[in-house]
């Protein structure tokens, strides 16, 4: 289907009127992206009856330079490096009325280390296009020339590690519950007995903010005593991810300065915030030696669903140009939408200096990294300790596991919930090291690591039949190709 | 008190052949093998003694447990510590680490507050003298 449909050049091309897209220059089937170009790939579902080569001819022109009609003042521009160009339309396997549409985009179209331009671009106008039922940005490749124009995670799996002195295993985390209506000297508590427990992190949820019940400095204060206090009792480091979301941006950075007086090792924000204001905490966050803690809050409206919206690995990209450190990424076996090869792919986003094109994890391109800091993935909901193994094999060794419910909820409290956690994850992983089946054999490592710590047994028990099996909607939609044999 | 640094604090004190699986896993990944100790296991402290160069060229797990048995000889009434290190690029750090000897009595710390203004309040984590520690 990738014919030519005959570019008009020349002076036909700027005769005052309308035009189809696709002979305006927007679709060029011969095009090569350069090695400096940034390429989008949209799902591309058009309305009944309109040609899915100039639905994407469209969104390749509503998404740089084009308008409805063609204007002369073009002509005052190299407007042909400045057009869009899709390249290539393929049909979106097992499903007839979609069309992946790869979009190469010059440079030139961008500002350097700007989420908030890219985006304006990438998606500013296009999604509400009438000749287009649906349309969905599945994938995006940065050349390595833009990504190095961006900071990136201001601290980075390693650096976060060093300065926590913990390696070798996941780290642990809950977020405290319930999220809402908790004093701070009774929020304060939670943190206390999750961290004196075992666990290295706790977390403000995404929606504690400065509420009647608790107001931001209470909170921050009383979770700092808690810090201190298990760090002290442990000998090991210990933080709370203090939520700085706030109204305007100067409240934010003033939560941010409180949690460094108090010597917080780390803060955290809302994807609700904006890109440009994450951008900004994640300059903050490198100045001050913070560690820079993503929730996506509202990440599902646009994410999940398959036909329109934006795909999470394009978000999880974007956050690692933009510089935060975590970022919640599923945990496929909890109890939010996760399928198991999709997760792989945003995980890879993560961690990985060089993704390559890897279809069945959804991954469309070779990514280059460039060096940027690795963002640790947070698996949070839903998930609790007899899913151990799973949780290993699946998820793999840097990433947060955070059991709230799974800590807080445990029949012993709220600390024998920690220590449930901890002593299962470090049974694991040494049974991992050992060379043992680990993934089959994860009941019985849990069950003999039990039979000297109660907690673990009790956790085991109150919760053996949880699993959330429920069809993922978003999932990877591929062709495997048969490798040529010799 | 137990102090849990380390990878595997949580579970009962590592066996010999426990730790030789553990230092065996980080060989086959091409890891550096070196050996750590100190009176010293502040949550800050970073830099503990080093019981010679990490071991660069092993493909025995047999040589480090020597070197371990060795430095518990000398240093067994501190804690003492493995790591494994990674010197692969994108990574070039500690890839793992745990505890492998504990002293007889172990160190325990308190809190020292110092309230300053808005009701905060700057925190220093302290070693309690050893006749003040619980045994």
């Amino acid at each position: 289907m990738n014919a030519h449909t005959g570019t008009v050049r020349g002076k036909e091309r700027y005769r005052s009127g309308v035009m189809e897209y696709k002979r305006m220059g927007y679709w060029e089937p011969d095009y090569v992206p350069k090695d400096t170009d940034v390429i989008a790939l949209f799902r591309v579902t058009p309305q009944e009856g309109v040609d899915p080569i100039e639905a994407s001819a469209a969104v390749a022109g509503e998404s740089s330079t084009a308008t409805w009609t063609v204007v002369w003042t073009d002509r005052l521009t190299a407007a042909e490096k400045y057009r869009a160009k899709c390249y290539r339309v393929d049909p979106v396997p097992g499903s007839p009325d979609s069309y992946f549409a790869y979009i190469a985009y010059d440079l030139d179209l961008f500002e350097s280390g700007s989420i908030a331009n890219l985006s304006a671009s990438i998606i500013g106008n296009v999604f509400g296009f009438k000749p287009l039922k649906a349309l969905r940005l599945e994938d995006m490749r940065f050349p390595v020339a833009y990504v190095k124009t961006f900071q990136g995670p201001a601290t980075g799996i390693v650096v976060e590690r060093e300065r926590l002195d913990k390696f070798g295993r996941p780290l642990l985390g809950a977020t405290i519950k319930p999220k809402l209506g908790l004093s701070g000297r009774n929020y304060g508590r939670v943190v206390y007995e999750a961290l004196k427990g075992g666990l290295d992190f706790t977390k403000d949820d995404e929606n504690i903010n400065s509420q009647p019940f608790m107001h931001w400095r209470d909170r921050f204060l009383y979770c700092m005593e808690a810090v201190n206090r298990a760090q002290a009792a442990s000998g090991e480091v210990k933080g709370t991810y203090l939520n700085i979301t706030a109204g305007t941006m100067e409240d934010m950075y003033e939560r941010a300065e409180f949690a460094k007086e108090l010597g917080s090792c780390i803060v955290m924000i809302d994807l609700v915030i904006g890109y440009t204001a994450i951008q900004s905490m994640a300059k903050w966050a490198r100045r001050n030696d913070m560690i820079l803690h993503l929730h996506r809050a509202g990440h599902s409206t646009y994410t999940r669903q398959k036909s329109h919206g934006v795909s999470f690995r394009v978000i999880a990209k974007w956050m690692r140009l933009a510089g935060v450190d975590h970022i919640h990424a599923g945990t496929v076996v909890g109890k939010l939408e996760g399928d198991p090869n999709t997760t792989r792919g945003y995980y890879d986003v993560c961690r990985e200096d060089f993704n390559p094109m890897k279809l069945e994890h959804g991954l469309f391109f070779d990514q280059s990294w460039a060096s940027l800091n690795k963002m640790m993935p947070v698996a949070s909901g839903g998930i609790h300790a007899g899913q151990m193994h799973q949780l290993l094999d699946l998820l793999g060794e840097d990433v947060v596991l955070q059991f709230g419910g799974g800590t807080i909820g445990h029949p012993m409290g709220i600390a024998a919930g920690a220590i449930a956690n901890r002593v299962a994850l470090e049974a694991m992983i040494l049974a991992r090291n050992e060379g043992r089946d680990y993934v089959h054999e994860g009941p019985e490592i849990l069950a003999r690591a039990a039979e000297t710590c109660t907690p673990l047994k009790a956790a085991l028990e109150v919760w053996k039949d949880v699993t959330f099996n429920y069809q993922s909607t978003d999932t990877p939609d591929f062709v495997p190709t048969a490798l040529e044999t010799v | 008190m137990k102090l849990t640094q380390g990878c595997f604090s949580f579970l009962p004190d590592l066996t010999d052949d426990q730790i030789t699986k553990q230092v065996q896993y980080c060989l086959a990944n091409g890891w550096a093998v070196n050996i750590e100790f100190t009176d010293d296991p502040h949550p800050r402290n970073t830099y503990w003694e080093m019981w010679g160069l990490p071991m660069f060229d092993l493909q025995d797990a047999a040589g480090v447990m020597m070197e371990l048995a060795e430095c518990r000889r000398v240093y067994g009434d501190r804690y003492i510590r493995i790591s494994g290190f990674d010197s692969s690029h994108g990574w070039e750090s500690v890839r793992i680490s745990f505890l492998v000897n504990r002293p007889p009595q172990e160190a325990e710390f308190e809190l020292v507050r110092q309230e300053i203004g808005g009701r905060a309040i700057r925190y220093t984590t302290v070693r309690k003298p050893a006749a003040n520690a619980s045994q």
